[in-house]
């Protein structure tokens, strides 16, 4: 009776009306509708793609704002809103507001919830108190708040169903991501890699809120959910592959959070997603590779055993974050059909798998700038398959404990960070907002206290040598490898992108501006500057026969602490072109929810 | 530069004129009311704003912004040591700061059982008074006076290291 009720609120979702339809059968129906945008990332596929076509490169300069949503909360608003019939739900940083709109009744506010949690959640967010988005499955919407509760709420009232403790803020574990549904579960990650936490990827009943199952990124095989079946790059990874690459007990605190997007491959029952940098940010205080940091992880979501997995950055020195997006496509390669999974990391490579076996089929930089390392050894032969070859310039390791490290590339913000790229099926392109930004390294010696910073290096950013941009939004092939085309932007694009049917994609910058390209040619063809700079990611649904495409704005972020006051001082006159001015002169906080559409 | 002189002392500095007058055993250099400040002599800077430097952006610059210039979510330290004094600034880092009211939540933790805190709190200082003098810019300090034995033996205790 409940699912009737539910199908009929949701109006779009009728199909669902059978009544033995789990979850996921649900979800896999509802992401195939483009009209709605039922998942934080789109589609299980995290391609953010849209078929609708409406709005296309022919007329997307008539596009005008449709209306306007003020979130109440300043800060960083990360994510977007969730669209399901005729509502949408809207989420905010801190304090983790929720909304959900009638869109069929003037946007009114249907239900609103807003969560009491302790002030002191704040201070052991890194970076600006962001949260991600929200998922939907099973007539609930879910969230994970920065104290790490994860919630469910009744879709039709906000009423809370069930809540779960996924950690534990006063040793710096915090929610900044946004669930998955995937089957029968709820998929959460967790926030702490510069608290020296053992982050974990974890499954809950969506029933329930039951803990099904925990899979650390470093630990004893019985953590981190390794079997003997369990293969990197076409090899058993064997016992203990994580503890022996620590030394003693430092995998403890040994980092690796989970605070990316998470994909999934019905047909292969495989989920994907990317751990992080390992505790502390000196590497000389942590010897070895410490696996599985830095690492792409396909695990089964029923039980949570990994099946492969693939360390891209052994033995981090820089912070380059492993968490971004995992884009699944279907492309032919060297005339062979292929099953992809295509990862662009902070590290500046943008990798391509073969998600089935994660076997490594590409690995390029996708910005030119990149210079820790020559590439990735290709050689299956080799003893050193897979790994980057770093380059002693940029070596942390190398220069040791209270050396300043110079001019590495990209910074220890990546090439891209959170902010998730886009895939075309029509043009066989990934759209990538990317940052064009160096730095200086100097790692030193540090202690850990629980729920204290536990970072260990003094950084400096700055644009590379020569550059006036601080940021790309590239289109990339991920076949070959290659940027196809590219466009410079003053600060780094720190948006999620969308690609539509209509072969326009769109994507916001940090001055606030929602720009539209053209997916061939990259050549701009709409610019609207909103209230504050953009660190959401774009959506695109339909609603009474009119496509729409909506963006949070709400500037802040890490981009919002390095570059709120620039990142070099002009008047310093420090070796910089000159010119780069400050973020703070061109926006200010505040977050509104903007959504555009063409005129009537 | 909004400094008023007046009768010798500069008003945009909480804890008073920054002249430096005397270094201790550390090397570390004192004001005329015993304040840590700084001294910094054609680009070459003393010990505490060098080490000042690199703590403050390993452990404070991911809310406060880089070289003190404040973020989209933390104050401008440059601009809080105008009104803070050096007893105030040592209270507020060991026991944090609450701001939660409707209109915002800035919340700064204590960081009074963090040793990469604690045991820098006069770097910390130091080299933030020197940027809210504008003594030193918006720049990694290069040349600097060596770290002393004293202080390194101090270091060391503090840090629990033998």
């Amino acid at each position: 009776m409940r699912k009737v009720l539910l199908a009929t609120f949701l109006g779009s979702a009728a199909a669902l009306a059978a009544g033995s339809a789990s979850a996921n059968d649900e979800l896999i129906k509802m992401s195939q509708n483009p009209k709605d945008w039922v998942m934080p990332t789109g589609d299980y596929a995290n391609s953010r793609y849209s078929k609708l076509n409406q709005i296309n490169a022919q007329n997307v300069g008539k596009l005008q704002v449709a209306w306007t949503f003020s979130t109440g909360v300043l800060r960083g608003h990360e994510g977007g809103p969730l669209i399901i019939g005729n509502v949408m739900y809207v989420h905010t940083p801190f304090p983790n507001k929720v909304y959900a709109l009638d869109l069929s009744n003037e946007n009114k506010i249907i239900w609103k919830y807003e969560p009491k949690q302790d002030p002191n959640v704040i201070p052991v967010m890194c970076c600006d108190t962001v949260n991600r988005g929200l998922a939907y499955g099973d007539g609930k919407i879910f969230l994970h708040q920065a104290d790490t509760t994860l919630v469910a709420l009744d879709s039709k009232t906000g009423q809370v169903a069930w809540t779960a403790k996924n950690g534990d803020p006063t040793k710096g574990e915090t929610g900044t991501s946004a669930p998955m549904v995937i089957k029968d579960k709820v998929l959460v990650g967790i926030s702490g890699g510069e608290f020296g936490v053992q982050a974990h990827m974890t499954a809950y009943d969506i029933k329930t809120g039951k803990q099904v199952w925990r899979g650390y990124s470093e630990g004893p095989d019985d953590q981190i959910l390794v079997d003997d079946k369990t293969t990197a790059l076409g090899k058993p990874v064997g016992k203990d592959s994580s503890l022996k690459t620590w030394q003693g007990d430092q995998w403890k605190i040994g980092g690796g959070a989970t605070w990316g997007w998470i994909s999934y491959d019905p047909a292969l029952n495989l989920i994907y997603y990317g751990s992080g940098n390992p505790s502390t940010w000196n590497p000389k205080q942590r010897p070895g590779d410490n696996k599985w940091s830095m690492t792409i992880w396909a695990r089964n979501p029923d039980t949570g055993v990994a099946k492969w997995v693939y360390q891209m950055t052994p033995h981090d020195e820089w912070d380059y974050d492993g968490v971004n997006e995992m884009i699944l496509s279907d492309q032919q390669i060297n005339g062979q059909a292929r099953k992809l999974l295509t990862h662009f990391d902070r590290n500046g490579l943008g990798y391509t798998l073969d998600r089935e076996t994660g076997e490594l089929l590409v690995a390029e930089k996708y910005d030119p700038k990149v210079n820790w390392t020559s590439g990735v050894d290709m050689d299956k032969n080799s003893p050193t398959y897979g790994r980057p070859k770093v380059l002693d310039a940029a070596s942390t390791e190398k220069g040791g404990e209270d050396h300043n490290t110079k001019g590495i590339c990209p910074a220890a913000l990546g090439t891209k960070d959170e902010q998730p790229a886009a895939y075309s099926p029509d043009t066989q392109l990934f759209y990538v907002p990317t940052n064009h930004v160096c730095m200086d390294y100097e790692p030193f010696k540090v202690s850990y206290t629980a729920g204290q910073p536990y970072v260990g290096a003094t950084l400096s950013m700055y644009p590379p040598q020569g550059e006036t941009n601080m940021g790309n939004f590239i289109a990339w092939d991920g076949k070959t490898g290659k940027i196809v085309w590219s466009n410079k932007e003053q600060f780094s694009v720190w948006s999620g992108a969308l690609a539509t049917g209509g072969g326009v994609v769109f994507y916001g910058t940090l001055e606030g501006y929602l720009k539209a390209v053209d997916a061939k040619t990259g050549k701009e063809l709409y610019k609207f500057k909103t209230p504050s700079g953009i660190i959401g990611n774009v959506t695109t649904y339909e609603n009474g026969g009119k496509q729409y495409v909506a963006v949070l704005s709400g500037v802040g972020g890490w981009a919002g602490i390095g570059l709120a006051a620039g990142l070099t001082d002009p008047t310093a006159g420090l070796g910089a072109v000159g010119g780069y001015a400050a973020l703070s002169n061109y926006t200010a906080l505040g977050g509104t929810l903007t959504v555009f559409s063409l005129p009537n | 530069m909004i400094i008023v002189a007046s009768g010798g002392i500069a008003l945009a500095d909480g804890s008073g004129d920054p002249a430096a007058v005397k270094q201790n055993e550390n090397g570390e250099w004192l004001d005329k009311e015993g304040n840590p400040t700084y001294k910094i002599t054609e680009g070459s800077v003393d010990w505490y704003t060098y080490s000042g430097y690199r703590r403050y952006h390993s452990d404070c610059h991911v809310c406060h912004g880089p070289d003190g210039m404040g973020s989209t979510y933390a104050p401008a330290l440059k601009d809080s040591l105008k009104t803070m004094s050096y007893a105030d600034f040592l209270g507020v880092v060991a026991s944090g700061r609450k701001n939660v009211s409707t209109a915002q939540e800035n919340v700064m933790p204590a960081f009074g059982d963090n040793p990469n805190v604690a045991c820098y709190m006069d770097d910390l200082y130091v080299y933030l008074r020197a940027r809210s003098n504008e003594a030193w810019g918006r720049a990694r300090p290069g040349k600097h006076e060596d770290k002393t034995e004293a202080y390194t033996k101090a270091e060391d205790s503090c840090m629990g290291r033998k």
